[in-house]
């Protein structure tokens, strides 16, 4: 028999509310029987974007984020225009004005909050309107007519944004504000002074350090009278001086509330029963207003209510940016500096450009900007992250671009750029599809970008510009990520989890780590599997058993798919160094397998391309025979060992690094990593083998062996950080295997050692590698334990039969 | 509708695939966590990858080449993507595979 359904009550129509709505459907669709009440006449709209509206720049349709056909499609009764007048808790219903009476098991209040109408004769006079809603933008384009004066009181973001958008309609527009300048909670005083300065350009006044009296007029406003007595003319006066969480129903019903309603991480007021989300709560003493952490409460309170009952929200940090066309500002954390942090700052202003970045312990704690902000999510994710900036600390305020980024990265003024401009060059996406995208299909993150155009959804290096573009779209917070970003759907929990995770609680397998973690997907997907398995591997070397279903194409038949499913092989040529008898083996094996192109690799090896995947174990036999074993081309694992020819034939090698290459090759082959993994030796500081575009790099000198961490030649070059000089051959294999130990241990699955290096810091590496001796004696010795279960050649196992499943066709069919 | 068999279902690693030729081209069966049995021709709808080749996770496989997830009981890309890799009938009975007989001509 079927389960009479739950009965879910959303009190709020808004943005906060339907999206935990949205969010439980996707978890459990038919838990409960849904009804919604709105104040409002109209769906859900982004409320964010009432200023475009305001300013003509939008039509308020393309607001709307769920129109009727929503509710109807998923079996959601909605009464608009409706307003909740009683919470009876004992009873469990909710009651409105009108009469209508319908119980709940659940009721979610989401309420949101009022414009703050300041207690001031007058206040109630007719042209006097808050700024909060639909109806309100309305009424404010009806009394907008070219010519006539208008007022704001308050010169905060949203006071802002009315302001311009009266002005675009025409009016002439004054701005009353109780500080020294506009904006201050997200502006120090020089962001402020130029924002002021740019809006004054374009014909708003403003009146700072005022406050307001009264407003004057007998049957209309008419005017506004300050403290001091002044007196200005209004035809309209706007009040945005900020809002109030709208508290009155919950009040009534009795439930805790302080200056919101009060909630647990769980998003549960102080009754069990009832949850509230959005503007209208209060959560470990803060309120919010901006959209990025109502959409994060809202996902806690979908988890809870869909009795996953695995989530806390823990509260959000925020950034912010103003949506007046052509004013880039962008301000996150904490921008006024205290005692012991620095500031560093950039003002152009010629180019009308300001940047302030607070620093405290090497750690991003704030950052204003005006101007230029395009580096805006980078910077508030690395404050977010607290990555470790004293190694980036000089270029920091140049921004992403001058980390030895070669041209993919975030590129000045991305709004600037054409409709035509390519912004991911991986799949031939431009800025205008993007933009069109978001518009049409209503997108507010990155994934859904991502899902939706495949812009930055390949090599990710220009994540950055599409952030930007979805920034500037859509506003600013939609493009915040949480801090710790699930590693993907199937669960909550994220990358930086799971090697601590799965060694604590002792979990050996991959249904072991799903059960125990609680996995929404009864096996997992594509991307969590292969991590589960790589952190699985890392922990319990010799115990766990790989997991071959787990594992990408090319590490489960130990190949190179290409784009026409054939395969490339490339024997593992130690060091580089080859001898006729390899080249004619290699030869010849190509001739009898007809290969059609072989190529000479970028890590100094022979790529036999166009394999048919039946001939792989054949040729395999064949290359293992002639001694050659697999060069894991294919893997996330130690790639290749790039050598010179060193002291033994160069005039000016100061060491073997040939000798010393092969060496290390023969201690790191077979190793599985994060990602993969590539080392050269270079014989003098010429750097031949370009040692310093490497995970790990050695430069032979006179005296020793300089170590050098972090390089990559990829998509985004990154020249290494210099750790480290030792004496001898067998420091550099210690150092070597310690570094590479440290990576697997502590870096997430499918992060480069730059990547990495960039978010823990070098100084982290130091000090576990250089500093301490035993730490590094020990991280070396585990590499080596490890190591001994990973150089079985795994061509040579399936050369003689391992896994022929992989290799033949199941039936043929004639 | 005539069915031909095409091997055991122990044939089929789980989480697996296997291929099975045919004059017009190959066609792939797939076996999910819980033993059931998919048969899709093995060609993605994007760029023609070997669908055969990728992560097996639920009633979904992952293309290999560009990542796009196809529904193994649909054939369909799922969304936002579109396209279709059109699904054959299979039949599991006392551990054999079935394939309907059509097999040999491919749908798509």
């Amino acid at each position: 028999m079927e389960q009479e359904k739950k009965r879910l009550v959303v009190v709020g129509n808004g943005m906060a509310g339907i999206r935990t709505i949205e969010e439980l459907l996707k978890m459990s669709a038919d838990e409960f029987n849904i009804t919604v009440f709105g104040a409002e006449p109209q769906p859900n709209y982004n409320r964010i974007l009432l200023s475009p509206v305001l300013s003509g720049e939008m039509p308020f349709q393309d607001t709307v984020l769920n129109d009727w056909s929503w509710y109807e499609e998923n079996h959601i009764t909605l009464h608009t225009g409706k307003t909740v007048t009683k919470i009876d808790r004992m009873r469990c219903t909710v009651e409105t004005d009108d009469g209508i009476v319908v119980p709940y098991d659940r009721l979610l209040i989401a309420t949101g909050s009022n414009p703050i109408m300041l207690p001031v004769p007058g206040i109630d006079l007719p042209g006097v309107i808050g700024y909060r809603s639909i109806a309100d933008v309305e009424q404010m384009l009806a009394a907008a007519q070219p010519g006539k004066r208008a007022v704001v009181i308050g010169g905060g973001l949203l006071g802002l944004e009315a302001a311009n958008g009266l002005s675009l309609r025409g009016m002439q527009v004054s701005v009353v504000h109780l500080c020294e300048w506009p904006m201050e909670r997200q502006l120090d005083k020089v962001g402020g002074g130029l924002l002021k300065e740019a809006l004054e350009k374009r014909g708003l006044k403003f009146y700072l350090s005022r406050q307001t009296d009264a407003i004057l007029g007998e049957t209309a406003v008419t005017g506004l009278r300050f403290k001091d007595g002044e007196e200005i003319a209004a035809d309209l006066v706007v009040m945005s001086a900020g809002i109030r969480p709208n508290i009155a129903l919950a009040k009534s019903a009795g439930i805790h509330c302080e200056r919101g309603i009060m909630v647990s991480d769980t998003m549960q007021t102080y009754d069990p029963k009832i949850y509230s989300v959005g503007e209208c709560v209060q959560h470990r003493g803060q309120t919010y207003g901006l959209v990025a952490p109502l959409f994060e409460q809202a996902k806690v309170a979908a988890n809870h209510l869909a009795q996953y009952g695995r989530m806390r929200y823990e509260g959000s940090s925020v950034s912010t940016k103003l949506k007046v066309t052509g004013i880039d500002l962008f301000s996150a954390g904490d921008f006024n500096p205290v005692a012991g942090d620095d500031e560093l700052l950039l003002q152009d202003a010629a180019r009308g450009v300001y940047k302030k970045l607070v620093l405290r312990d090497n750690k991003l704690r704030g950052a204003v900007m005006y101007g230029d902000t395009v580096d805006g999510p980078w910077y508030f994710q690395m404050m977010r992250d607290g990555t470790d900036v004293s190694e980036m600390r000089e270029h920091l305020l140049f921004g992403q671009m001058h980390l030895g980024d070669s041209g993919h990265g975030a590129k000045a003024g991305v709004m600037d750029m054409p409709d035509t401009a390519e912004i991911c060059g991986c799949n031939g996406v431009c800025k205008g599809t993007i933009v069109n995208t978001i518009i049409d299909k209503k997108l507010f993150t990155l994934d859904e970008v991502r899902a939706h155009t495949k812009a930055s959804a390949s090599c990710g290096s220009c994540t950055g510009l599409v952030e930007a573009i979805l920034a500037n779209t859509v506003g600013g917070d939609y493009s915040a990520k949480p801090s710790k970003k699930p590693i993907c759907g199937c669960t909550e929990y994220a990358h930086q989890d799971m090697h601590k995770t799965i060694r604590e609680r002792s979990l050996k397998t991959i249904p072991e780590v799903m059960k125990a973690l609680e996995w929404k997907t009864a096996d997992g997907c594509h991307v969590c599997r292969p991590a589960l398995n790589y952190y699985l591997l890392a922990a319990w070397p010799g115990e766990y058993v790989d997991d071959s279903r787990s594992r990408f194409i090319n590490e489960r038949v130990h190949a190179n798919i290409q784009k026409d499913g054939t395969y490339s092989v490339i024997p593992r040529i130690w060091g580089g160094v080859t001898s006729p008898a390899q080249l004619r083996a290699i030869a010849e094996i190509a001739e009898r397998h007809e290969v059609p192109t072989v190529h000479i690799t970028g890590g100094q090896r022979i790529g036999l391309y166009g394999i048919t995947k039946e001939n792989l174990p054949k040729m395999w036999a064949e290359l293992v025979e002639a001694g050659f074993v697999s060069g894991h081309a294919y893997g996330k694992s130690l790639r290749t060992v790039k050598t010179c020819v060193g002291s033994e034939w160069c005039r000016f090698g100061t060491q073997d690094s040939t000798g010393l290459g092969i060496k290390v090759e023969q201690m790191t082959w077979g190793s599985w990593t994060p990602h993969k993994f590539k080392i050269a030796v270079s014989g003098c500081p010429r750097n031949c083998a370009e040692a310093t575009i490497k995970d790990f790099g050695i430069v032979c000198v006179d005296s020793g062996y300089e170590i050098h961490v972090g390089g990559n030649g990829g998509v985004k070059v990154r020249v290494t950080d210099f750790l480290c000089k030792v004496s001898s051959e067998a420091e550099v294999l210690e150092y070597c295997g310690a570094f590479m130990q440290l990576y697997r241990e502590d870096a997430h699955y499918l992060d480069r050692t730059a990547p990495w290096i960039e978010r823990v810091g070098l100084p982290f590496v130091k000090r576990h590698i250089v500093d301490d001796a035993e730490g590094r004696a020990e991280l070396y010795a585990r590499f080596l334990k490890s190591q001994q279960y990973s150089q079985d050649d795994p061509w040579k196992e399936r050369a003689e039969g391992k896994e022929a499943h992989e290799f033949t066709a199941l039936a043929t069919i004639v | 509708m005539n069915w031909i068999q095409v091997g055991n279902l122990e044939d089929i690693p789980r989480q697996g695939s296997r291929v099975v030729k045919t004059a017009t081209g190959e066609i792939a069966l797939f076996r999910s966590v819980d033993d059931q049995v998919f048969a899709l021709n093995n060609r993605c709808p994007h760029k023609g990858g070997p669908l055969s080749q990728g992560i097996v996770h639920g009633k979904r496989v992952t293309c290999p080449l560009h990542s796009w997830v196809i529904d193994l009981e649909s054939g369909e890309a799922i969304s936002p993507d579109i396209g279709c890799a059109h699904r054959l009938e299979v039949r599991v009975a006392h551990g054999e595979l079935f394939l309907e007989a059509e097999a040999g001509v491919c749908k798509a």
